[in-house]
């Protein structure tokens, strides 16, 4: 079976809401819409309190290249534009949009009647700039947790060509199923998605990496595939073993290729782009509508009602993770995303946005970390480091501040999986370090750049 | 929403392995080629294991709390271990009281002036070993034969090793190969019986505590160099303390290199170290000095011997 090559760890997978269906979440009468939900310059809100939205509408307007806009997922009435504090408790800029009873009836119409924007003749007269601009515009970004703007994937710097889309469907943090449900219940709709990534790309191929846990997955897809005669799109099965799904890994995996290091991905002639993200793109090409809605796996080890939750971006966590029977009592820690690199919140009061891929909540025990030995240099880091790094050597100058040295190890090639602080048995902060030699080196990186120009 | 949150930075699941969870899988592992020890040698091995793990986890409590003023670390397992393996590279007849001077060494110099467990550059155990071999040659090297002893300890009757005949160019054609893998010969207490080591090593392997990479390498270059210079492969491999060098005391994690590549060199390096000593040194057997040896280089091995970095070597194909 495929896989990458280096490193890698197995944590349990713990998969409670493998066969969940999706569940929709009623439309929410009032939602909170930051300007930062991808990678890259916050969105401009040019709204004025009191300003009247639809379903769909743009509220915030992507500020560069690298920026994507943000729709509203309800029809109402601007009531407020202010600082909100973020789930990770720092203060972050949003727009509130409440919905009167009359939006409220007209959106629920809305959905219930929801008719194609697009013939089949109308999508397949689209080409490549289209296709790119419908992701623009309806502010698409990377579904799978890192939230880089879907356009600018699609639009390599000159010079690059694509030759194949790689659709990652691996889910290979443990807990999270929302991939795995979509799959499952939208196997065509993500097809069509792809193809249109295709088109976009420019290429005749590409290829849906799943990890083995997901078999009926990708025995679904493969038999869409031929029974609907599409040519150009296979399904590869995959080890599973994390970081399966990180972007260079998976290029690896599936194509035999290594990103050089410091390169971007598309060095290798592959456009990875997640399997929700090409689920977006077909609702945003067929329907246009923009990405307003997504699914949130809800889940933890003594949540009441775990599952898949498809819900408005925007809505806030607490009412999510009431829908699964609200926060348990034994809860220690709430993480956005999964184990691995989710990031953990003290605010639940604040919205969702369009990265949120789960909702994790864990118990107490499992909530602090373990206490720190000294190092044993049994060299389990080195081994797990799926980017061939060596994390000992890496936390230990970075606690130092050798930063020659930890610029000279390669630091900016750490990805953060987590691979190394999750396997060493003195349970040291070891990603920890590492984060603080990248954000130090990636300055002086910087600073020296601009220097030159 | 009452709890209060923890906030902490990702990974948010952890292994389940600990550093004692470690050092007790490695203790279990030995626990077979303990029993066979008992068998062979009997109360003489029982007492030495005994003082010697008695002796280690001692002298590591009371350097901690009367030297270092610092808390007991003796739950995570590594003295006991330590005075394991020690008591695994002795004759069963050696007396207690050169036991408890190994102890001391092995614990004091050989970990605990180096700042404790993890700072080590030498593998505890062997320095306490080779310090003994050093100081007390008659005692170190006198070997109760197996079986007959059982019952007895100080005036066990000794025989020679298969190593000593071989240094000796004495008649080795007698020796049973069968026998040197179930252990029935002369030798340190823990390291006659081939077939308990290796099923300890398949334990170690199976509950990934270690990797193939140094166990492979040593015996590996032992065979091939053994090989090359004509020696009869067998016999280096099943005598002295090859295997159990190779699997437990080469492996041990402190004083081995950080990278797989590190440590297929290491493992090279022990292999042929001890065969170069076998063949043409003073001692009949080498395994103790080419582990020590391997072991000092092992911070320059880490420095110029680095793991394969993602996107270095094959740029796009």
């Amino acid at each position: 079976m495929r896989t990458f090559h280096i490193g890698g760890v197995h944590p349990p997978e713990n998969k409670i809401t493998a066969s969940a269906r999706i569940i929709d979440v009623e439309l929410p009468r009032e939602v909170t819409l930051t300007y930062g939900q991808h990678i890259g310059a916050p969105a401009k809100c040019e709204l004025n309190k009191g300003d009247h939205v639809d379903r769909g509408d743009i509220i915030a307007v992507a500020s560069g290249f690298v920026s994507a806009n943000v729709h509203t997922p309800i029809s109402g009435t601007v009531v407020k534009i202010d600082k909100i504090k973020a789930p990770n408790g720092m203060p972050c800029d949003a727009v509130t949009i409440a919905a009167t009873d009359d939006d409220h009836e007209k959106d629920l119409a809305a959905i219930a009647d929801r008719k194609p924007l697009r013939t089949e003749p109308e999508i397949a007269s689209l080409d490549a700039k289209k296709i790119i601009e419908i992701i623009d515009h309806t502010g698409i970004v990377g579904l799978g947790g890192a939230t880089f703007p879907t356009k600018v994937k699609l639009s390599p710097p000159p010079g690059m060509k694509a030759d194949i889309v790689i659709i990652n469907a691996v889910e290979c943090e443990p807990y999270l199923t929302n991939d795995h449900a979509l799959m499952l219940e939208c196997p065509d709709e993500i097809l069509e998605g792809v193809r249109l990534l295709m088109r976009a790309a420019g290429v005749d191929r590409a290829t849906i990496g799943v990890e083995a846990n997901k078999k009926n997955a990708i025995e679904l897809l493969r038999s869409r595939i031929s029974s609907l005669g599409i040519e150009g799109i296979s399904v590869m099965e995959l080890e599973v073993k994390y970081p399966q799904g990180g972007e260079k890994q998976l290029i690896q995996a599936l194509t035999g290729k290594e990103v050089p290091s410091g390169a971007l991905p598309i060095a290798t002639g592959a456009i990875v782009q997640n399997v929700a993200t090409a689920y977006a793109v077909y609702d945003a090409v067929r329907f246009g509508q923009p990405l307003i809605d997504r699914v949130v796996t809800i889940t933890g080890p003594s949540v009441e009602r775990p599952g898949n939750y498809r819900a408005a971006i925007g809505i806030s966590i607490e009412k999510l993770i009431e829908m699964a029977g609200g926060v348990p009592s034994d809860t220690g820690k709430i993480v956005l995303g999964g184990p691995m690199m989710g990031k953990s919140i003290v605010n639940i009061d604040a919205p969702t946005t369009k990265g949120v891929s789960g909702i994790l909540m864990l118990p107490e025990n499992m909530s602090e970390r373990g206490k720190t030995e000294p190092c044993i240099r049994c060299a389990k880091c080195v081994s797990a480091c799926p980017m061939g790094l060596e994390p000992y050597l890496l936390a230990t100058l970075s606690r130092l501040g050798e930063w020659e040295e930890v610029e000279k190890e390669k630091v900016m090639n750490c990805m953060e999986c987590g691979c190394c602080s999750f396997t060493c048995p003195s349970s040291r902060p070891i990603l920890d370090f590492i984060r603080l030699g990248k954000q130090t080196v990636g300055a002086a990186i910087r600073a020296r750049q601009s220097q030159k120009k | 929403m009452n709890q209060i949150l923890t906030i902490s930075a990702s990974p948010h699941l952890h292994t389940r392995q600990t550093v004692a969870s470690c050092m007790w899988h490695v203790v279990i592992a030995l626990l077979p080629a303990l029993a066979a020890s008992l068998y062979f040698f009997g109360v003489g091995a029982a007492i030495v294991v005994v003082t010697a793990v008695a002796g280690c986890a001692a002298f590591e409590y009371a350097i901690n709390r009367w030297m270092l003023h610092r808390p007991s670390t003796l739950l995570n397992g590594s003295a006991i271990l330590t005075g394991l393996l020690l008591a695994f590279n002795l004759p069963s007849n050696l007396p207690v009281w050169i036991v408890l001077i190994g102890c001391l060494v092995a614990i004091g110099i050989g970990k605990m002036a180096f700042g404790g467990l993890g700072c080590n550059i030498w593998n505890p155990a062997l320095v306490g070993r080779v310090f003994l071999l050093i100081s007390f040659p008659v005692q170190m090297t006198s070997w109760p034969l197996p079986i007959v002893n059982r019952w007895v300890y100080a005036d066990a009757t000794t025989g020679a090793t298969t190593l000593g005949l071989l240094k000796m160019g004495g008649d080795t054609s007698t020796i049973d190969l069968w026998q040197s893998a179930t252990g029935a010969m002369g030798g340190s207490l823990g390291e006659v019986s081939a077939i308990a080591l290796i099923i300890g090593v398949v334990y170690l392997l199976v509950m990934r505590v270690i990797s193939w990479h140094i166990p492979v390498a040593v015996v590996g270059s032992v065979a091939i160099f053994t090989l090359c210079i004509g020696g009869n492969i067998g016999l280096e491999l099943l005598s002295g303390g090859l295997l159990l060098g190779a699997f437990f005391m080469a492996t041990d994690y402190v004083t081995s290199p950080m990278s797989h590549k590190g440590m297929l060199l290491y493992g090279v390096m022990i292999g042929v170290i001890t065969v170069i000593i076998r063949r043409w040194g003073a001692y009949p057997e080498g395994m103790s000095f080419a582990i020590l040896l391997a072991n000092s280089f092992v911070p320059l091995i880490n420095r110029y011997v680095k793991p394969r970095k993602f996107g270095e070597r094959r740029v796009g194909k």
